[in-house]
């Protein structure tokens, strides 16, 4: 069987919301919606599994500590002790206040550009990338809903291609890929 | 739909104000061998007075907040946010107006600036034996003599720190909280009966006044009741300091009951979404605690000057144990636990945590306090943990009290339906 891709376009994301409400409960998984704002509450309709930003974020962050601490440590301490306003040298642990603004910046440095880096990569939207989205104005008015045959194999293709003009889209395209 | 003031809640709050009955009698008779003339029970009352007081400001401030700032989540708690500060403010001004009146009078000595000795020119030492000496600034008073003992850095401070003008202060102070506090009850009440925005428009204008006033009153009233104490030291991050503990007891307060309510069936539309951003409150201002407490310490540490320094040097010395257990508790575990955002939906870790936190901020109130009051000889006795317990059974009672005056979800806030459809 031919795998296939279906587009259906909506110029609403709340009729976009109604209708991926209505194909998921007839047992269509919806693969991706592609809309030019977040659209508040389609996460739980279509299933969206949460994401792991967070955990990648932390690690980040956690990366930038331990590299400001080394890298502190290393200079004011180990390579050449400095001996700022009569504090205690030759130890981190005594002057862990004084390197905390450091080390706070730089896990701040190192969580925010490595969380930005990973969503972009993930996402497909590094600069220069060629787009993946269906339709250009999905990134201006209209709202698109993907659907695959891959994802649906208990369904005909006409079945899935009735039920989505079931739910009144402005446009509804059928592509092999 | 009036809240229900239940038999049991009585009963608890009642037992507990009974518990702080005999903590004040206990205290009033506790045996420190450092202990002259009830230090140790008047600053007790100045640490529990100002710790409720603070959880009812940090209450009356962020519900001006929520009105200049056209909050529509909130709406819905509204009246958890009156209850917390509307009586709680005029009662516990009282007892700090009992322990300022105490302090004036000489019955205790926390504001050491107000003892004579240490600004006054002159002295005339007592004729009998046993009786206090006269301290005056006329030098053709009989038998003055040059004041030996004057402290200079407290007579240049008299210009702020004098008994006339701080009590002008304070007095301000209480009266503009206690009248923003009635007013905004009273309109808030009277909007319930009424359509339209007129008293909504209202409400925000003068929100928006009393935040300004606020912001200026919040630094300066701690510098006055608390900083005051260590009358040496001054620190300009003091007030944000005292700020933001004052905001974090009463999110976290706030949290709790709302949690509270809505188990009762109080607070039927309230939703995890709402419960989310009261733990994001809760999580975000414990952050800006210490963020502040850091930045205090930091600048201190690392200038090394010695008048700087003498605070944290008791601190460390006397105190060292709980002042890092209290930074621990009230960093490192919301830091920790409420991080996630399944945390902050949970309502038995914001329980956990939370009480950890109110624990955590009682002993930073009790640490800006006791150090310079009793300095290395402060006792933990059990006296003061029942007192405690009684002005929150005080507290707690009030404000269930005033929660049956008033429907508990307001009727006609205009931001009402955007509240019952919160969702994050």
């Amino acid at each position: 069987m031919a795998r296939k891709v279906f587009h259906a376009m909506y110029d609403d994301d709340d009729k976009l919301k109604e209708a991926a409400q209505l194909i998921v409960d007839k047992g269509i998984r919806v693969k991706e919606v592609f809309s030019p704002f977040p659209i508040h509450g389609i996460d739980p309709i279509i299933g969206v599994k949460r994401t792991r930003l967070a955990i990648c974020a932390f690690m980040y962050a956690l990366t930038g500590t331990s590299l400001a601490l080394l890298g502190m440590w290393y200079f004011m301490i180990s390579d050449w002790p400095m001996n700022i306003g009569g504090k205690p040298n030759q130890s981190l642990i005594n002057n862990i206040t004084s390197f905390l603004p450091v080390t706070f910046e730089f896990s701040v440095l190192c969580g925010a550009h490595g969380m930005s880096i990973t969503y972009l990569l993930r996402n497909g939207t590094v600069p220069g990338m060629i787009a993946d989205n269906p339709h250009p104005r999905s990134t201006n008015d209209r709202f698109i809903m993907e659907v695959t045959t891959d994802e649906n194999s208990s369904m005909s293709v006409a079945d899935i291609s009735q039920i989505l003009s079931s739910t009144n889209p402005e446009e509804l395209s059928e592509k092999e890929y | 739909m009036n809240f229900v003031f239940s038999k049991r809640a009585k009963i608890t709050t009642f037992v507990l104000m009974a518990l702080g009955v005999i903590g004040i009698i206990g205290g009033l008779n506790s045996h420190n061998p450092h202990d002259h003339g009830g230090q140790e029970f008047w600053s007790n009352l100045l640490v529990c007075g100002f710790y409720f007081l603070a959880i009812a400001l940090g209450g009356l401030f962020f519900y001006a907040l929520q009105y200049a700032a056209e909050v529509g989540w909130s709406s819905q708690l509204k009246r958890v946010f009156e209850g917390i500060f509307h009586r709680n403010i005029p009662a516990f001004s009282i007892v700090l107006v009992i322990v300022f009146v105490a302090s004036t009078l000489h019955l205790n000595h926390i504001y050491h600036w107000m003892d004579p000795g240490t600004y006054s020119e002159f002295v005339i030492p007592a004729s009998v034996e046993g009786e206090h000496d006269t301290y005056t600034n006329d030098a053709e008073a009989t038998g003055a003599q040059v004041n030996l003992g004057i402290d200079k850095i407290i007579k240049n401070k008299r210009a702020y720190l004098n008994e006339g003008f701080w009590w002008a202060r304070t007095v301000v102070y209480l009266g503009v909280f206690i009248w923003f506090g009635n007013w905004f009850r009273k309109k808030s009440i009277e909007e319930d009966a009424l359509d339209g925005t007129t008293l909504h428009v209202k409400m925000f204008k003068r929100s928006a006044i009393f935040l300004v006033l606020f912001a200026v009153f919040s630094s300066t009233l701690s510098w006055d009741w608390l900083m005051s104490i260590d009358t040496h030291w001054f620190s300009t991050m003091y007030g944000w300091y005292v700020f933001s503990g004052m905001w974090v007891t009463f999110m976290i307060f706030a949290t709790i009951t709302t949690l509270y309510l809505r188990d009762k069936g109080f607070l039927p539309k309230v939703n995890d979404s709402h419960i989310h951003d009261l733990g994001k409150w809760m999580f975000g201002i414990s952050m800006l605690w210490s963020y502040l407490g850091l930045c205090q310490f930091l600048l201190i540490w690392y200038a090394d000057i010695g008048e700087e320094v003498i605070y944290y040097q008791q601190r460390f010395e006397n105190y060292g144990l709980p002042l890092i257990v209290m930074c621990v508790i009230n960093f490192v575990v919301p830091f920790l636990v409420l991080m996630a955002r399944d945390a902050k939906r949970n309502p038995v870790f914001l329980r956990l945590t939370g009480c950890l936190i109110l624990i955590g901020h009682y002993v930073d109130v009790y640490l800006l306090v006791m150090p310079g009051t009793m300095y290395g000889h402060s006792h933990y006795s059990w006296w003061q943990p029942l007192m405690f317990l009684g002005f929150l059974g005080l507290f707690v009672y009030l404000m269930l009290n005033s929660f049956t005056k008033a429907a508990m979800v307001p009727v006609n806030h205009p931001f009402i339906d955007e509240s019952e459809h919160h969702s994050i």
